[in-house]
């Protein structure tokens, strides 16, 4: 199926906070068109490993490839073509809150092109259309919903029709409904404009929805790769216990318990 | 020993942190620059005046009310001050001459440095601090604009332009203040007390408080600025940041102006 060349590629990435190892030895490899999902528990890594692909923090060590570009090392200037060509849906939405939902979306395109105001109106309009938000281009973000915010932020990051798409939990903090209606958006987005997507989530119904393949992070280095039914029918026990979701087992144990009271500190 | 050493270890780390924040404080203040004055011209950023302009009437148009109250009570207070003293050696016309220097040289700037220290570099800490809590400093970098120039920069700017103005608005007002005693308490005619703050004025004076407060703004935006940058923790974040920046502003004023003074001093006179 994939005989071209990755569009995203990670080699070797590790990370270290401090003293503790984030994320150890990561190697994935991305392909054109497809919806890539980081799939782990809370603390796996998963959103340090975001902020790397996107440029926001550098890893210890290791390699990220966009498009054949080691973009760790280059320096922020170098950058900025990546940048433009790459979207990212945050987990807050992140609008800016000083600016009408109209001039978020349409921000990037009065900075980093030459287009007509009137040209940027028009593709405002029809970027808030898509996510079904046509006609709040003067709302204020605090006057949206947290749905709202979400499909704003989405019109907002696909306003330089990007290449490759970022979203961070996506569903986070909304209701179902309101939730799937947004991963809803996100395959039609992917139908539309043949985007590559790569999500970033621990939310297994919204996995099974949109994802052509599954990364399951677990202690900072992939322990699974492969489709929703790959993963599901995996005899490997930590996948299981995710797709089951089966509690981690209570380690009681009284001496432990007692020595981590009154021991050394 | 234990505890000479925790002391030692805990003064050295205290050390350090003040050094790193130092460190990074000047860096930004380095960037700011940059993006205010030589990526303009390179082409690789224009300075976003709308911007710009919006926070010169925050900054600036806003603060004219209280600064100009609280100058001209100042101006007041020294003027009935000073007329306590001179007024037994039948001097009060001197109070002209001391309302005048003082409020020109020193409390017209500094006063004015201080109030828009408390209500505008508290503001800008808050904002940006606000704005990195809710992801949206990331968003600007993913997006591919740098948060300096993005934010610091306008507000630079319009700190730059609008603190000199405040200034000399404060320092009329204060003359003003002492004028009022003068003319109603001291009964000293309209006329005399105008020509007299007129000729113990120099340009010096003006100039050197007018000096000054460029270096005040400067202060005021990269402190405010460097403290929203560095917020961590949500809302109590944000509220510890702007009290620190606040608390560090007014400090490094002080500073700015006794190093100012001291070189006005020993080289002009």
């Amino acid at each position: 199926m994939h005989n071209n060349e990755p569009i995203l590629k990670i080699e070797n990435l590790e990370t270290h906070y401090g003293q503790r190892k984030i994320l150890d030895g990561i190697n994935l490899e991305i392909f054109a068109g497809e919806t890539m999902t980081i799939l782990g528990r809370s603390g796996c890594g998963k959103s340090t490993l975001l902020r790397h692909l996107i440029g926001l923090s550098k890893p210890t060590s290791g390699k990220i490839y966009i498009k054949g570009q080691d973009i760790i090392a280059l320096s922020e200037e170098q950058m900025l073509p990546i940048r433009r060509k790459i979207g990212m849906l945050f987990q807050g939405a992140a609008l800016f809150n000083s600016m009408s939902v109209g001039d978020n979306v349409a921000l990037a395109l009065r900075e980093h092109t030459n287009l007509e105001e009137s040209t940027i109106k028009i593709m405002t309009r029809m970027k808030l259309d898509q996510v079904g938000l046509s006609g709040f281009e003067d709302f204020m973000p605090s006057q949206l919903s947290g749905g709202m915010k979400k499909r704003a932020a989405l019109a907002r990051s696909i306003a330089m029709d990007p290449d490759i798409l970022f979203c961070d939990e996506p569903s986070a903090g909304l209701d179902p409904i309101v939730a799937v209606g947004i991963d809803q958006l996100i395959l039609k987005l992917k139908k539309a404009f043949n985007m590559t997507i790569i999500v970033v989530t621990h939310e297994l119904a919204s996995v099974a929805m949109i994802a052509d393949r599954i990364a399951l992070l677990d202690g900072g280095s992939i322990i699974a790769l492969g489709t929703v039914d790959e993963l599901k029918n995996s005899d490997n026990e930590k996948v299981q216990q995710f797709f089951n979701r089966i509690p981690d087992p209570e380690d009681y144990n009284r001496e432990s318990y007692l020595n981590s009271l009154i021991g050394d500190w | 020993m234990k505890l000479v050493n925790n002391m030692l270890g805990a003064t050295g780390r205290l050390f350090f942190s003040y050094m790193t924040h130092i460190s990074r404080m000047i860096y930004l203040t380095k960037d700011a620059l940059y993006w205010t004055i030589i990526a303009p011209f390179q082409g690789k950023g224009n300075i976003r005046w709308k911007s710009t302009i919006h926070q010169m009437v925050l900054i600036g148009f806003n603060s004219i009310p209280i600064v100009a109250t609280i100058c001209f009570f100042v101006g007041l207070i020294m003027a009935m001050q000073a007329a306590y003293q001179l007024e037994r050696f039948g001097a009060s016309i001197y109070v002209a001459d001391l309302v005048g220097v003082s409020m020109t040289r020193e409390l017209g700037p500094l006063l004015t440095a201080i109030i828009v220290a408390g209500r505008s570099g508290s503001a800008i800490a808050a904002e940006i601090g606000t704005m990195k809590v809710n992801e949206e400093i990331d968003a600007l970098k993913t997006m591919g604009f740098n948060p300096t120039r993005f934010l610091v920069v306008p507000r630079f700017l319009a700190l730059l332009f609008v603190l000199p103005c405040l200034s000399l608005i404060a320092d009329l007002v204060g003359i003003l203040g002492g004028f009022f005693l003068a003319v109603f308490s001291l009964n000293i005619s309209f006329t005399r007390y105008l020509n007299q703050t007129a000729e113990a004025l120099v340009m010096k004076d003006l100039v050197t408080g007018i000096v000054k407060t460029f270096f005040f703004a400067t202060i005021i935006a990269q402190v405010g600025a460097y403290q929203g940058f560095i917020v961590e923790g949500g809302a109590e974040g944000v509220g510890k940041s702007t009290t620190t920046s606040v608390v560090t502003s007014i400090f490094l004023i002080i500073i700015a102006d006794l190093i100012c003074t001291a070189v006005f001093y020993s080289t002009l006179g």
